[in-house]
């Protein structure tokens, strides 16, 4: 409930309610807080299993499916800003932006890698494909990645923000290389013990 | 000279500030918020402020389009010696001394030395001068500056037959400063113009703002308009006027040289390398509003494209 926040913020701002308001460059503002917040909560999707390394509690996956959708929304509809309400679907414009813009091609690019990911979030598609899900649902690292980049490229000159959030993309993969190392480390002290755990596995 | 209306902009875009308050009023009613009229409304409908300056209109160098709120101007501005945000110089800057305030005056001129900005500006009357301004970001406003003509003060200075270039700098101060403080571009902001470019009657030395003295967000106390070439040419805070025989050094081509030029003419035909320059989103529109069309030097082409006969503008861009 608490990603609705800034979606609720922006509404209200919108309304011009409390003395609030979008500022002189609305469009600009709008896409802007869209876009960051699709990457905060994509962040905050992936800082879930280093959470749980760190915990040893596995409560942490239950967010994993609502956050990731929650992103999903937030940069579609940041896209769609960008699309509808900026440009005015002018077709000619978005093409040449997607093909000629890299800054533009990268956050395409990104949100694309996360169409599949949103459409087999159900159970169902879970069960479906299997060990394909888990796979498929690895495009989520390249997708981050790209966001990141994205935003890296979009900013004029100071680009310390964009930085930052590109650390913190760096910081969670690092959490899962030195989780998975330690894991694979355990397993091979055990191996010698256990001959069997080798095939179990 | 008069400006052409420029043809994106259609009389129904326009909305009277009668009607809009009449809307937010109804938005405000509609949403049964009773205690909007306790709190404090929004800046949008905010008065221009400051000492009134006595100005002379000057309707031939200037635009008939709507000019952009006050509130517009004085809160969205790019001006990182008070932080980068475009709402930071308006938070940052309001302690700016903008008196007692000088300006040297050095290089290849007869008349040089330290100048009073009062005795810089005494022999010119201020006119009004309403321009557009196109911001390399691909935004756009209509600002009623209150000014003199760059080329008129120049002209005291008696500039000598090598004088090709005139550079201008931005105080270098840390303390009154915040954004110095970061090396997000190197201190201070120098930027510069061809002789030619900076005698032309439209560059314009402005001291003003809807006729009020020019709030410190926007430059104060005195900052380059060139109305043709992208907002970031328009020097704030100038402290030193220097005529030069090379062309001089400027900021944001020392940060990024293949992104911004010395000459930095409006030209949609020249895209930043990152992003597109063909069209402008225009500030105060509205969250609806189209793009407009950007045109070749901000649509002030019939006055100055000569001075670019035979210059390469996409090498030169």
């Amino acid at each position: 409930m608490l990603a609705l926040a800034p979606f609720a913020s922006l509404v209200v701002r919108a309304f011009g309610v409390w003395g609030t308001g979008l500022g002189a460059n609305p469009v600009a503002m709008v896409t802007d807080t869209l876009g960051l917040w699709g990457l905060r909560l994509l962040l905050a999707t992936l800082a879930l299993s280093p959470l749980r390394y760190a915990t040893g509690s596995s409560d942490w996956l239950r967010f994993r499916r609502m956050l990731g959708l929650f992103a999903f929304c937030y940069l579609s509809l940041h896209f769609t800003m960008y699309v509808a309400i900026d440009q005015s679907f002018n077709v000619g414009i978005l093409v040449e932006d997607v093909v000629r813009r890299p800054w533009i091609t990268l956050g395409f690019t990104a949100l694309l890698l996360l169409v599949p990911l949103a459409l087999t979030s159900t159970r169902s598609a879970m069960r479906r494909l299997g060990r394909r899900w888990q796979q498929l649902h690895y495009a989520i690292y390249p997708a981050a990645l790209l966001g990141c980049w994205h935003y890296y490229w979009q900013v004029k000159r100071d680009v310390r923000s964009p930085l930052l959030y590109a650390a913190v993309f760096a910081v969670l993969m690092a959490a899962r290389a030195w989780h998975k190392r330690a894991a694979l480390a355990q397993r091979l002290t055990a191996a010698p013990a256990a001959p069997a755990a080798h095939e179990a596995r | 000279m008069p400006m052409r209306p420029q043809p994106g902009l259609k009389p129904s875009e326009i909305t009277p500030p009668e009607v809009y308050a009449a809307r937010r009023r109804l938005l405000t009613g509609a949403l049964g918020l009773a205690a909007a009229s306790i709190v404090p409304r929004a800046l949008a409908t905010a008065q221009p402020v400051g000492a009134a300056l006595a100005f002379q209109r000057n309707p031939a160098l200037s635009t008939t389009e709507t000019p952009n709120s006050w509130d517009d101007i004085t809160t969205y501005n790019n001006y990182y010696e008070f932080g980068t945000d475009k709402s930071d110089p308006s938070s940052n800057a309001g302690s700016f001394r903008t008196r007692p305030w000088s300006v040297a005056v050095t290089g290849e001129a007869e008349v040089k030395g330290s100048f009073a900005l009062e005795d810089l500006l005494k022999p010119h009357a201020l006119e009004e001068r309403i321009y557009r301004l196109r911001c390399v970001e691909a935004w756009s406003m209509v600002i009623p500056w209150v000014g003199v003509p760059l080329g008129e003060v120049l002209k005291r200075f008696r500039p000598t037959s090598k004088a090709k270039y005139v550079a201008f700098t931005t105080l270098a101060d840390s303390r009154q400063m915040p954004g110095q403080r970061s090396s997000v571009l190197d201190w201070p902001y120098v930027e510069g113009l061809r002789i030619d470019e900076a005698m032309h009657p439209l560059s314009l030395l402005a001291v003003g703002l809807y006729g009020r003295v020019l709030p410190n967000q926007n430059g104060a106390p005195l900052r380059l308009i060139v109305p043709w070439k992208y907002g970031f040419k328009g020097i704030k805070a100038i402290v030193r006027i220097s005529f030069t025989g090379q062309m001089p050094p400027t900021s944001w081509n020392r940060a990024a040289p293949y992104e911004y030029g010395f000459y930095a003419n409006v030209n949609p035909a020249v895209d930043h390398p990152r992003w597109s320059q063909k069209t402008e989103r225009h500030i105060g529109s509205g969250l609806f509003a189209p793009r407009r069309p950007t045109l070749p030097f901000n649509g002030y082409a019939e006055q100055v494209a000569s001075l670019y006969t035979g210059l390469d503008l996409k090498r030169n861009f």
